[in-house]
């Protein structure tokens, strides 16, 4: 029972995870909590269904192979949503870059609202159910019932997060961006184009919010337009409770939220489910602000 | 306006064309359309902040308002009495919820507008006002609605203290996220208390208040009575602006290390700021709870924090006139365009993107153009 | 007016992560007098002033105004109990008017409370125009009233630096703390804050600066305290100092010029 729920856990919690990193890579750029970013979530998993649904339509050597399919539409998704990405960027933050923090803040919940209700107009508000049965199929090991379809995913997650780990520490761009959440204007001084470098770490953070939206919906099976809000919170949490900023503290703080969140509605109850979250990120703010892996995050003055 | 412009602009619409397409379907042929409109504007608006007349109509008309403030409220005030005169029941049911948001982003706008902290969660001071008076009337019937009132207040302003104790230590962002959780963890614990609260389905039968015989059930009667408190918290709140702890308040906004060298106690002050808030939301609640005779959780949502927000943003940051007005617009205009209703959040979104980017001190301002014009007519410009 | 220490700190060290930015200074300030600070930029000062008023908890080290250890104080409480300071890279209050400005620092000062200011009582209207009047009188005293009504954000970079001292005065302190009170000023402007200074020690208030114009701090100080790498290399009356070869050698690497400006 343990193990199952782990499991469990450990599939969402990639999930979580690969979200929280977009928050937390915006948030070492610009030391500012996107909460658009859900959104973009959402908006991942929605085009997701669309190219799910797009399947029968498709040659027919794809339309058996899991692997295959699962690739080619998240690439197609996540590419397209790393654009919203950049458009979000440069229409909601980047006129207010010397703002109060209100202002950008305000910006983007304005943001996040009309992109809630651009996918609400467009798909409708009842539920999208995905087409059925890619990897649905329950494998029993060691009293454990897990489907491919967890393996699969637990595997993207994981490879996803080592693709951004490389991206981040062995490529010029990617140390581009570690050098601008240090000091943007030391960053600037050297050379580095900064305006740039926030257009790509938005970018890349929608980009694995899309990949997981997409594993979720195929996961559970139904999205709807409200996903972003939750799956945001949840994932925000993830990314505070390992460390705002950090890279590996929001892969860490996803896996382990999804397996407390797991193990929570297993064993006590799940009505409760979404509460979990956001008990653990007033705990966090209140009693360790810096999170499991951050340094002096510093409270006021 | 030069050809590289133009072609930067032409691609970056077509861009966003292309990554709407999958969403539009049938409705993708509008969309160059929307693009014209949205680019026309940002042009008008580049146009409109270079020339310097039609800025300075726009600061005249603001000065105005801004100058003669007692003639403006009084106007206001007016108009507001007689309305219902003139009036169906469902407009002023319309109106009277005006009023209700009204004192919501009033008590908001103490501490997002004046002392500079974003709160998003702060329905829940409005859900918990509104559940103590249905739970104190109706639920368990132990008091009436004038003992039930205050009691309202004070609870909200008791769950502010215990939020505020822990969060406003944090900083802007964090603060923000964790009164977002408070607004959340509010809505999820009244859906599920069933004993106390009713659940899902909330707690009806909350009777409207009565003076000895008289019941305000006639809606002009009720109208007037929730204008006559806002009328009274937006005098209170007036004053406490013009007064030590309004610049208190407005200095910690500004700098708070500053205020802090200069004796100034940044908690405390947060503290009180919060507080009152909450206890101001709290009325709202109450007067909430009589009015609609029902509650549920369902009408304690996010959104409608966003919403009061919007309110206060809109009207103008520290402007207490402003939230007012805010509220009137945002409450009273979508009643007006009831047909567009599904596009009145997009809009909203839009719209708050749009100010924040073009005019971040919304309608009216913070409370200084009188001032700042002043100021430029003593310099001779 | 003369011999006790109003203003006393024993081997205070402030440490930022791996930078020792001030280590065991002991300063002692005696009342009445004017005290600078001097010393090459990074020597530590305004880090010094920070640690002495609470901006930044001191990493070792005890500081005492007067008899009283306040070590560590959060910064408004340092303030209330009469030590108020300006800051180097100005903070007036952009969006209200020269009159508020001082008047937040009449503050803690003022009588009446919420109620009063809510109900509009005869004592609000007391307190509010007595204070606005001593307010008015700071403004005088450093030549800004006239513009009492004027936006902060509006002020010229010499007249700001006017503001911070009347704001910082508004305490009704017993010692003031000015950073770099004439920095960016030309000759007259210099001479007119000296005067100003002056004019405070009249007053009874002990003044202690940090600048590094040598006209102002030779012209004025009673003693100097010389700071480098936040370490106290000198300390003196200020031809003493002036001669200190220790101070010469850290101002300007060697070389047998004293420091000049």
């Amino acid at each position: 029972m343990f193990l199952q729920h782990l499991l469990n856990g450990i599939t969402i919690g990639g999930s979580y995870a690969l979200i929280a990193l977009g928050y937390t890579l915006v948030y070492g750029v610009l030391k500012l909590i996107n909460f658009a970013h859900g959104e973009i979530y959402m908006i991942g998993a929605y085009l997701g269904f669309i190219l799910i649904s797009l399947i029968p339509a498709m040659p027919s050597f794809l339309q058996g192979n899991l692997v295959l399919v699962l690739l080619v539409v998240l690439l197609f998704a996540a590419t397209i949503c790393s654009l919203y990405g950049f458009y979000l960027e440069k229409i909601c933050y980047r006129p207010l870059r010397g703002a109060p923090k209100l202002t950008p803040l305000i910006s983007a919940l304005g943001a996040s609202i009309f992109l809630q209700n651009f996918v609400m107009i467009s798909m409708g508000a009842k539920d999208r159910i995905f087409p059925q049965t890619i990897g649905m199929q329950s494998i029993s090991m060691g009293g454990v019932s897990f489907t491919l379809l967890q393996l699969v995913i637990i595997f993207s997650s994981i490879a996803l997060m080592a693709l951004i780990y490389w991206f981040i520490n062995r490529t010029r761009l990617g140390i581009a961006i570690k050098a601008t959440s240090t000091d943007p204007f030391m960053a600037s001084l050297v050379g580095i184009n900064v305006d740039t470098v926030i257009s790509v770490t938005f970018m890349a953070g929608s980009f694995l919010a899309a990949c997981a939206g997409v594993m979720i919906g195929l996961y559970y099976g139904s999205i709807n337009f409200t996903l972003g809000y939750l799956g945001g919170i949840k994932a925000f949490t993830a990314a505070v409770l390992g460390g705002i900023g950090n890279v590996p503290g929001a892969m860490i703080g996803g896996f382990l939220l999804g397996i407390i969140e797991a193990l929570g509605a297993g064993y006590f109850s799940s009505d409760y489910k979404d509460v979990y979250a956001f008990f653990i990120l007033i705990a966090v703010l209140v009693f360790r602000p810096a999170g499991l892996l951050g340094k002096g995050v510093n409270e006021r003055a | 306006m030069n050809g590289r412009n133009l072609r930067y602009d032409i691609f970056f619409y077509l861009g966003m064309l292309l990554i709407c397409v999958p969403f539009l379907k049938a409705h993708t042929a509008y969309m160059p359309l929307v693009f014209l409109g949205v680019w026309g504007l940002r042009r008008f608006a580049a146009f409109a902040e270079e020339n310097r007349k039609i800025t300075s109509i726009r600061e005249q008309m603001v000065s105005t308002v801004q100058m003669h403030q007692r003639l403006t409220v009084g106007i206001i005030l007016a108009v507001a009495l007689l309305v219902p005169f003139a009036s169906s029941n469902y407009l002023i049911e319309v109106l009277t919820s005006a009023i209700l948001y009204a004192i919501l982003a009033t008590a908001l706008n103490i501490t997002v507008g004046l002392t500079g902290v974003l709160v998003l969660g702060f329905i829940g001071f409005y859900a918990v006002g509104a559940y103590t008076t249905g739970i104190l009337t109706a639920k368990f019937a132990l008091c009436g609605f004038w003992v039930a009132l205050p009691l309202s207040g004070l609870v909200a302003m008791l769950f502010g203290i215990l939020l505020g104790i822990p969060a406003l230590r944090l900083k802007g962002d964090y603060l923000a996220v964790v009164t977002l959780g408070f607004g959340e963890i509010i809505r999820i614990f009244l859906t599920n208390i069933n004993g106390l609260t009713g659940g899902p389905n909330g707690i009806l039968g909350i009777k409207r208040p009565s003076f000895g015989f008289f019941t305000l059930d006639h809606p002009r009667d009720f109208y007037w009575f929730a204008l006559a408190i806002l009328a009274l918290i937006v005098l209170m709140v007036a004053r406490l602006v013009n007064s030590r702890y309004g610049r208190a308040w407005i200095a910690i906004r500004e700098n708070e290390m500053a205020a802090s060298a200069l004796g100034i106690n940044v908690f405390r002050k947060h503290l009180l700021s919060f507080s009152i808030s909450a206890f101001f939301g709290g009325i709202a609640g109450s007067l909430f709870a009589v009015k609609q005779g029902f509650i549920s959780p369902d009408s304690f949502t996010f959104y409608e924090s966003v919403l009061v927000l919007c309110m206060v943003v809109l009207g103008g940051i520290g402007n207490v006139v402003g939230s007012v007005i805010g509220a009137l617009l945002l409450i009273a205009v979508p009643e007006f365009l009831r047909e567009f209703s599904m596009y009145r959040m997009l809009v909203f979104g839009a719209v708050m993107i749009a100010l924040m980017v073009f005019r971040p001190s919304g309608l009216l301002g913070s409370r200084r153009i009188t001032q700042e014009i002043k100021d430029c007519e003593d310099e001779g410009q | 007016m003369k011999g006790s220490n109003i203003l006393t700190t024993d081997s205070l060290s402030v440490t930022f992560g791996g930078v020792r930015a001030l280590m065991g200074v002991s300063i002692a300030v005696r009342e009445g007098e004017i005290l600078s600070i001097i010393g090459p930029n990074g020597a530590g000062k305004t880090t010094f002033f920070n640690a002495v008023t609470g901006a930044y908890a001191p990493t070792s080290g005890r500081v005492f105004l007067a008899d009283q250890d306040i070590t560590a104080n959060p910064p408004d409480e340092v303030a209330r109990l009469g030590l108020a300071r300006s800051f180097q890279n100005l903070k007036p209050f952009a969006e209200m008017t020269l009159l508020e400005n001082v008047l937040i620092g009449r503050e803690i000062h003022m009588a009446t409370g919420m109620l009063e200011a809510i109900l509009r009582l005869p004592a609000f209207h007391k307190d509010e125009a007595e204070q606005k009047c001593r307010a008015r009188e700071l403004l005088a005293f450093v030549g800004l009233e006239r513009r009492r009504d004027h936006l902060a954000r509006n002020l010229t970079y010499g007249e700001r630096k006017m503001l911070e001292i009347a704001r910082a005065l508004a305490l009704e302190p017993k010692v003031l703390l000015l950073d770099e009170p004439v920095a960016g000023m030309n000759s007259t402007e210099t001479g007119f804050v000296m005067e100003l200074v002056q004019n405070i020690r009249l007053q009874g208030i002990t003044v202690v600066i940090i600048e590094h114009d040598m006209k102002m701090v030779m012209g004025i100080s009673d003693r100097i305290y010389v700071l480098d790498h936040g370490e106290l290399i000198a300390e003196g009356l200020p031809h003493e100092v002036r001669a200190n070869p220790a101070v010469i050698e850290a101002y300007l690497g060697g070389g047998t010029h004293a420091p000049t400006h």
